[in-house]
């Protein structure tokens, strides 16, 4: 059946703009096989829709009709708007590293003064004179997803940030993704960030659209290797323009005795999905990962973790909570394996949806895959509106009714952003939050 | 530790192929030829005698089966089934007509008698056979049995009580012949023949099955029940069960089967629709111990059943409850509709498996209509190398104001060559909705065995409290006539691992 489909208009359309775009594309030998491989294997699938399981959802077919082609580099113009759509995110004290309409640019970013130990490259240099294990790497993510096949095909560029063995970065990493187009494009952009044995980071990646721009699209993912008792600390904000489309997947592979730290909040976009596979491959590690949507208008956010305990003595803690107003379409999949080694693991996923308007949706799908006896795994999922009695509770003590609304949000999304282990990454969670809610009233 | 391995040890040694009810009742049977073609279907519509529009609607969801694949989503593994390769219909040649229990094979009887069904048992404890008009047993509580053997049903007690009440309970061949109006008013209505895979197969060659309508305001006084057993070398079993409870009435449905020990895989794909008008109630309560295949995991009943109630009035309500320790493989997801107002639906569920056997089963939870709830209470127990998944769906529509569904789904692992997965989907389309999901997935917990030993108990029977109290909300549910053999069944099912 997918066979047929992909045969339509805008499949032929994307492949003639990749047999175009070919050339441009960074990496010669093997990497330009691997992409024609990924590429041929996004033409037999097309677009993933609701008869795909992992994707029951989110119907790209519908919600997103077609893969744009890619922009053109930025041109001096582009980053000036670029900078001047960035002031309002920039994060003081960070090291900023920001693609411009999928293009890594330098006079954008900190480029000095790097601490002993970290590297930073442009996927771009990597694919082109790169080592073949770092290439490889770059390109081992799972093709059996049409989204990340594609990814794989197109990728122009993006960071490769290596952290060596014992290295604690003191200042954040800090990935702004811009896109400033006026016209409809989009971007294909994939970033490594490879932390050695007992090394730390903190990592946050933006996502933003420079005024005027339209329906962008963001096709990007992330790979990320925490090393045996490394920490990563890892946040995301969508905060796109609201025509925007952000599809991306992340591979996270952790050690022995490592902390990994994540949390996703998506207020901006018009159809966004981020999924998640997060491998816990060496024992005693821990993985909190929490995320918030916040969404109205029509938007469509799909968050999808899948989580995969294969060694013993893992932990994780999943946390999620959406917040789904007007027409808004929350999704949340998650998935735990427990496999038949991974003894003694604690998982654990809790995920709410709190339904402001008649018209939202959302729809939650927590999955337990469990082949291991010794272990405590459990889930929860509950939906609902905002409690009446407490609202009166508040509108009694002289709140509006927006207000009153807004304060119950702040605390049902506060318990998802609590899990933040950085205080300072936590103050940005809550202002992006805040941000929304004030947006709203 | 020390407890389940010698849980794991004594399953590997008693383990199912030691099954309690494999025995074979030798009985000439009337065949239809092997395989399936639009033939078989015109000669089990011609042996049961079954009018014109009949044979069509099932030749057409045959057309339709045709044009159809084989479901592949659902968490089980099985070796391709050849439909070619099964016999679609075989029909005990029993007496023609039976009007007491005296005039049933005996060979058939002594099959129940095995079961420990409780035909007899029943009229001598609970007084069922004693003359229906006599005060003497009119306090008492009463089961009517729609013994289905293989494919046929032989013998329907109390049929006269039942007239007086007005309930019709008979098997479906006759309601096709007799009350025409009804079947072709209601069948296929809840489960369209074009449902899926398993219901379409179910359409086009159903044998037999039973058919139950309580008429408005009607409290049906007595639990209705058949029992299933699956005899004949090959025959996959097409069972297809119709009960309508008018506005007001209430039914109680008790379904159980036991299947003898063989080689092949047998093929069970039954069809129950259940039809709920206004302030109508049915309770349908199942407890399902086929064959689960032998300690190697070959053989044992493929189950494919497609069970769906309807509310369709306002303030109805149907719930299901099951015990499902047998088969080697079940599929099987009893749903509600819940389109009337105010209507209610519950599933309670014991899935046990052990051995190699696969379960992948749950509900579904439709919300459209106002002010609708649902409870789901699901506890799944594995053990042994088998594979217990809980797959759910709640969702609610965008005019189901004021849904309320709970749901629990809580799973036990016994040894540590088994999975237990849960698969729930909650979609909520307006705010109002009101869902709650939570599910546990554990092993008994090391202090609570330990606690148990000090006080005297053996491992086993220490395992075997806790299970009990582990299942104990599902059984609660149970009609009480049953509640005693599904306890029974467990501790059969779970010999060894459970004590």
């Amino acid at each position: 059946m997918n066979l047929v489909v992909a045969k339509t208009e805008t499949g032929r359309a994307l492949s003639d703009i990749f047999d175009v775009a070919r050339d441009r594309l960074p990496g010669g030998g093997k990497v330009a096989d691997a992409r024609q491989q990924a590429f041929e294997i996004y033409e037999r699938a097309g677009l993933p829709h609701r008869r795909i399981e992992d994707w029951k959802y989110t119907d790209l077919r519908v919600l997103m009709r077609e893969v744009l082609p890619p922009a053109p580099a930025p041109d001096a113009a582009a980053v000036k708007r670029a900078g001047s759509a960035l002031k309002p995110h920039a994060i003081a004290g960070a090291r900023r590293l920001v693609l411009v309409d999928g293009v890594f640019a330098a006079q954008l970013s900190d480029t000095d003064d790097f601490e002993q130990g970290l590297s930073v490259r442009t996927l771009r240099e990597v694919l082109e004179a790169g080592d073949a294990a770092l290439q490889a790497q770059l390109l081992s993510p799972d093709s059996s997803d049409p989204m990340v096949a594609l990814n794989s095909a197109m990728m122009t560029d993006g960071l490769v940030i290596e952290v060596a063995d014992g290295v604690v970065l003191t200042k954040p990493l800090h990935i702004v993704h811009i896109a400033t187009a006026a016209q409809p494009l989009a971007m294909f952009t994939r970033s490594l960030l490879k932390l050695g044995k007992t090394a730390g980071a903190t990592l946050v990646e933006s996502y933003i659209g420079a005024d005027g721009v339209k329906a962008y699209q963001v096709h990007d993912s992330l790979l990320l290797t925490v090393g045996d008792g490394a920490r990563l600390d890892h946040v995301r904000l969508i905060e796109d323009s609201r025509e925007a489309f952000n599809i991306c997947a992340a591979v996270v592979t952790l050690g022995a005795h490592a902390h990994f730290n994540t949390f996703g909040m998506t207020s901006g976009g018009n159809v966004s999905r981020y999924q998640a596979v997060i491998a816990v491959a060496g024992e005693h590690s821990r993985v909190e990962t929490s995320g918030v949507n916040l969404l109205n208008g029509r938007q469509h956010a799909d968050t999808t973790l899948f989580l995969d305990h294969a060694v013993p003595n893992g932990t994780s803690h999943e946390i999620f909570r959406a917040v789904v107003d007007d027409r808004g379409h929350s999704v949340f999949q998650g998935r735990i394996i427990v496999r038949p080694k991974a003894q003694k693991t604690d998982a654990r996923m809790m995920t709410r949806a709190l339904l402001l308007s008649d018209d939202a949706e959302a729809d939650n799908k927590p999955e337990l895959e469990i082949f291991a006896d010794d272990v405590a795994c459990g889930h929860g999922a509950t939906t609902g509106a905002l409690d009446e009695s407490l609202l009166f509770y508040l509108r009694a003590r002289g709140l509006s009714e927006k207000e009153a609304q807004a304060l119950l949000i702040q605390a049902f999304v506060g318990e998802a952003i609590e899990q933040i282990a950085s205080d300072d990454l936590r103050g940005l969670a809550i202002s992006a939050a805040e941000r929304w809610l004030a947006a709203r009233s | 530790m020390a407890a389940v391995q010698e849980t794991v040890d004594r399953v590997r040694r008693i383990d199912v192929d030691q099954y309690r009810y494999g025995f074979e009742t030798l009985i000439e049977s009337d065949k239809a030829p092997k395989g399936l073609s639009e033939d078989t279907v015109r000669f089990i519509s011609a042996k049961k005698n079954e009018p014109a529009w009949m044979l069509e609607w099932r030749l057409e969801a045959y057309r339709r089966w045709l044009t159809m694949t084989e479901p592949k989503w659902a968490r089980v593994n099985y070796p391709k089934i050849d439909y070619q390769d099964l016999y679609y219909y075989s029909a005990p040649k029993a007496k023609k007509t039976v009007s007491s229990l005296d005039e049933i094979d005996p060979e058939i009887l002594k099959t129940y008698e095995k079961l420990g069904i409780p035909l007899r048992e029943v009229e001598v404890l609970e007084g069922v056979v004693r003359p229906p008009e006599g005060e003497e047993g009119s306090g008492q509580r009463k089961i009517a049995v729609d013994a289905v053997f293989d494919s046929v049903s032989v013998a329907t007690t109390f049929q006269k009580e039942l007239k007086k009440a007005g309930v019709i309970f008979m098997p479906i061949s006759e309601a096709i012949r007799e009350h025409p109006e009804l079947v072709k008013k209601y069948l296929g209505s809840v489960v369209p023949t074009s449902d899926n895979y398993f219901a379409t197969l179910n359409s086009a060659v159903f044998s037999d099955g039973s058919f139950v309508y309580v008429p408005p305001g009607v409290r049906c006084p007595m639990e209705l029940s058949t029992y299933f057993r699956i005899n004949e070398r090959n025959t996959g079993q097409f069972e297809r069960t119709l009960i309508i409870a008018d506005k007001g009435a209430y039914v109680s449905y008790l379904e159980g089967c036991t299947a003898p020990q063989r080689d092949e895989n047998q093929l069970h794909a039954a069809v129950v629709e259940l039809v709920t008008l206004d302030d109508a109630e049915i309770k349908y309560s199942t407890v399902q111990n086929w064959y689960p295949g032998n300690s190697e995991g070959v053989g044992g009943i493929y189950n494919f059943v497609t069970k769906r109630g309807d509310c369709r009035g306002n303030n109805s309500k149907i719930s299901w409850t099951q015990v499902e320790t047998g088969s080697a493989i079940t599929w099987k997801y009893p749903s509600c509709i819940l389109r009337g107002d105010n209507s209610r639906g519950e599933f309670y569920s014991v899935a046990i498996s052990n051995g190699h056997q696969q379960v992948d089963s749950g509900t579904k939870m439709i919300h459209l209509g106002k002010n609708t709830t649902s409870r789901i209470i699901s506890k799944g127990i594995a053990a042994g190398v088998s594979q217990n998944t809980y797959r759910g769906l709640v969702t609610a529509h965008r005019k189901a104001t004021g849904a309320r569904n709970f749901t629990a789904c809580d799973s036990l692992l016994i040894g540590d060559k088994c999975g237990a997965h849960t698969v729930p989907y909650v979609e909520a389309k307006n705010s109002s909705a009101l869902f709650e999901h939570e599910a546990t997935t554990s092993k008994i917990s090391e202090d609570v065995l330990f606690y148990c030993v000090q006080r005297g108990l053996t491992q086993e029977e220490a395992v075997g409290l806790v299970v009990n109290g582990f299942v104990k909300d599902v059984l609660q549910q149970l009609p009480m006539e049953f509640a005693v053999e599904a306890q029974k069944l467990i501790s059969i099912s779970l010999e060894g691992s459970v004590g």
